[in-house]
Order: structure tokens, then sequence, then C-alpha cells
């Protein structure tokens, strides 16, 4: 087809774009997957049956806020990188804030403990299936959210699909949370992060495949 | 491409609003500086395709870009990504300095094509024989010896073939044909 033809074609059907479009193409995928992963968390997990006693504690706040500002970072980034030529070293800071002062609550919980009390704060009674908890719930969202960004323009497809895969697996971990009764700031920062890295390395992988367009 | 910045965001805007004329007129703006863009790096059906492709990825994807920002920033990724997933899928293992390939809108790239186009149109002129000489010689950089090899002729007849074929073609920039 010549070129004209095609721009003429192209031109008569270009529905008007609501400034809003990439956030609302992004929660659609997200939402979906959130959903399906809470769902799965009822299912098989079921929540900690203690929550009501929990939320009173430091501890749970803890969890809560650093996956939903890991998650909520995560997700402006996703949103930055699906449009071609935006820039996002403000997003990838961001993305290290909560990592950094997880690792430093660590330090503080650590430091005056006993060395035979280090071995516990670190290893909770769940760190062999934490991580892969967390991947597995993470699964529909990083789903759900590389079917959004698809949608859209990502240029570097595997930063994106790492941004995509920390997002989903933040979310994950957020999700896994309601279950969890760890509350250890040693374990979080070590067992969540490192479930939440290995869903970001297998979006890094993942994108460069499933976000061509 | 400071002066089509303020230009073609204005047109993208309205065609982002629903105004199908913008979008008509974004479009028509935007073919020339693509086709420029890849006759740079590409032959030119291939560039060709590639104008086509992106004019549509520019149409599917229209919807990323953030109008806070500069259009043509987001036309440039737009036109790179094309590129480089082009030359990928084409398995081309060529590696493209990216400082090279990032900008679309620019003077000099629509010179270099013309300038191609004009030397096309000056060696269509000449006979055959010679055209391919020159061809050879000054455009492909074989050597003397080679193009000597392949035509059948001896190395001095190449050098005189050549050199007559180039003042013949002064002679016609001079009557500016």
């Amino acid at each position: 087809m010549k070129t004209d033809a095609l721009i003429d074609r192209l031109s008569v059907s270009a529905p008007p774009v609501p400034p809003g479009a990439v956030w609302r193409k992004l929660a659609l995928g997200t939402g979906a997957g959130a959903a399906v992963s809470f769902t799965l968390m009822l299912a098989w997990l079921g929540i900690r049956p203690d929550l009501a006693v929990a939320v009173a504690t430091g501890a749970y706040w803890m969890k809560f806020f650093y996956t939903l500002l890991l998650a909520t970072a995560g997700f402006w980034l996703v949103e930055r990188l699906s449009r071609p030529g935006a820039r996002s070293r403000t997003q990838m800071l961001l993305e290290a804030v909560p990592v950094v002062a997880i690792a430093v609550l660590a330090v503080i919980e650590l430091m005056p403990a006993a060395p035979a009390a280090r071995h516990h704060l670190m290893m909770g009674a769940s760190a062999e299936v934490c991580p892969w908890r967390i991947v597995i719930l993470a699964l529909p969202v990083l789903a759900g959210v590389l079917w959004s960004m698809g949608k859209l323009a990502p240029t570097r497809l595997a930063l994106a699909g790492l941004a995509a895969g920390l997002a989903a697996g933040a979310l994950g971990a957020f999700i896994y949370a309601f279950h969890c009764d760890e509350s250890a700031a040693p374990f979080v920062a070590v067992w969540y992060t490192f479930g939440i890295g290995a869903v970001g390395a297998l979006g890094a992988v993942a994108g460069r495949f499933l976000l061509r367009w | 491409m400071s002066d089509a910045e303020p230009r073609l965001k204005a047109l993208m805007v309205s065609a982002l609003d629903g105004d199908g004329s913008a979008y008509r007129a974004l479009l028509r703006a935007l073919a020339p500086h693509l086709r420029a863009y890849f006759a740079r790096r590409l032959a030119t059906p291939e560039a060709e395709d590639l104008v086509q492709e992106t004019l549509i990825a520019i149409h599917t994807r229209r919807a990323s870009y953030d109008r806070s920002l500069p259009f043509t920033a987001w036309l440039h990724a737009v036109a790179r990504y094309k590129l480089i997933d082009h030359l990928r899928r084409a398995k081309l293992r060529r590696t493209l300095p990216l400082e090279e390939a990032d900008c679309v809108v620019a003077g000099e790239s629509e010179e270099s094509v013309s300038a191609k186009r004009d030397v096309e149109r000056l060696l269509a002129a000449l006979p055959e024989s010679r055209r391919k000489l020159v061809r050879q010689v000054k455009i492909e950089g074989v050597s003397v010896a080679e193009a000597a090899a392949q035509s059948g002729l001896s190395e001095s007849a190449v050098k005189v073939g050549v050199h007559r074929a180039l003042k013949s073609l002064s002679a016609m920039i001079g009557r500016g044909s």
C-alpha cells in the first residue's frame, strides 16, 4: 500500500484518547492479576488467624508498608517505562528507597540481639517457603502487568520486564503478608526481598519476548 | 527540530483529542522525517516498509504519549525502537551506535537523502558501461584492478573510463541539468 493511502486510512480510524489512558490500562491488568492472586492466597494459604491482634503491632505495618511502597514505586516505574522517550531515573531511585529502609530496620533489630537470637530473626519459621510463595502469588499479577505493558509501548524490553516483575513481586508479597505471621525486620528484608527480586528476574527474561510490539 | 517541536506537539495533542484532520496533517508531516531517518540506515524498499510500520506503531501506541513531555522525544524513541526491532528481526548483526540513531527530525538527514537521489539521477545519464565503472570504483570502493578483472577491460582502460565519466558528470552539473 502507498504510504499516503495508509495515512488516510489511519486518520479516519482514530478515536480520541483520554489523558489517563495509560494508567487505566495498567490498572486493568494489575487489578485483574491482583484479584486472582488474592483469591489464590485465600484458597491455598488463608489469612493468618491472629490478624486482628497483629494489626496492633509495628511489625505488621512494617511488612505492610514495605511491600506497598515497593509496589507503588514499581508501578510508577512501569508507567514511565511504558512510554517511549520518558525519563525514569527518579522512579528507579524511589524503587530503592524502601529496600534501603528495610535493610536499616533489619540492622537495627539485629545489632542488639544475642548471637543465638539473630539466627531466628533472619530465618523465622518459614524461610524455606516464603520466597517461593511470594513468587507463585506474584505470577498472576506479573501476567496482568505484562499484558498491560504489551498494549503500551515499552522500548527497553528487559528493563521494562524487570520493573514489571518488581512491581508484581511487591504486590504478590503484599498479598502474601495477609497470611504470613513472621514479624522480624531481618526476615522480611532477606526473604521478602529475595522473592520479589526473583519475580523481577523472571519479568526481565519474559519481557524480552513478551513485550515486543 | 526546535521549530518542529511546538508544531508537531500541537498537532499530536489535537489528534489525541479526536481531531482527525490534525491527525492526518501530523502523519503527513512525520512521513518525510521518518523516510529520511530510515533511508540513512536501510535500502530504499526496506526503509519505506519501516516508515509504514512506524506510522502504524505511532497510531496503535499513540495513547502512550505523555502530553507533558516533548513530542519529538516520543517520536525518536518509537522510530528507534522500530529500527532496532527491524535489525534484530533481520538478524543483521550490525551494532548500531545509539547516539547516531536518535534524531528523526533533523535537517542534514533530508539533505543526505536528496544528495543520494541527485547522484543516481546524474549517473543515469551515463552510458551503461561507464555508469557501472563509476559506481564500482567511486561509490562502492572496488579497486581498479578488481573492476578491470570483472569488466574484462585493462586497468588503464578502467581508469580512463572513470576519468571521462567524471568529466562528463561535472560538465552536466555545470550545465545545471
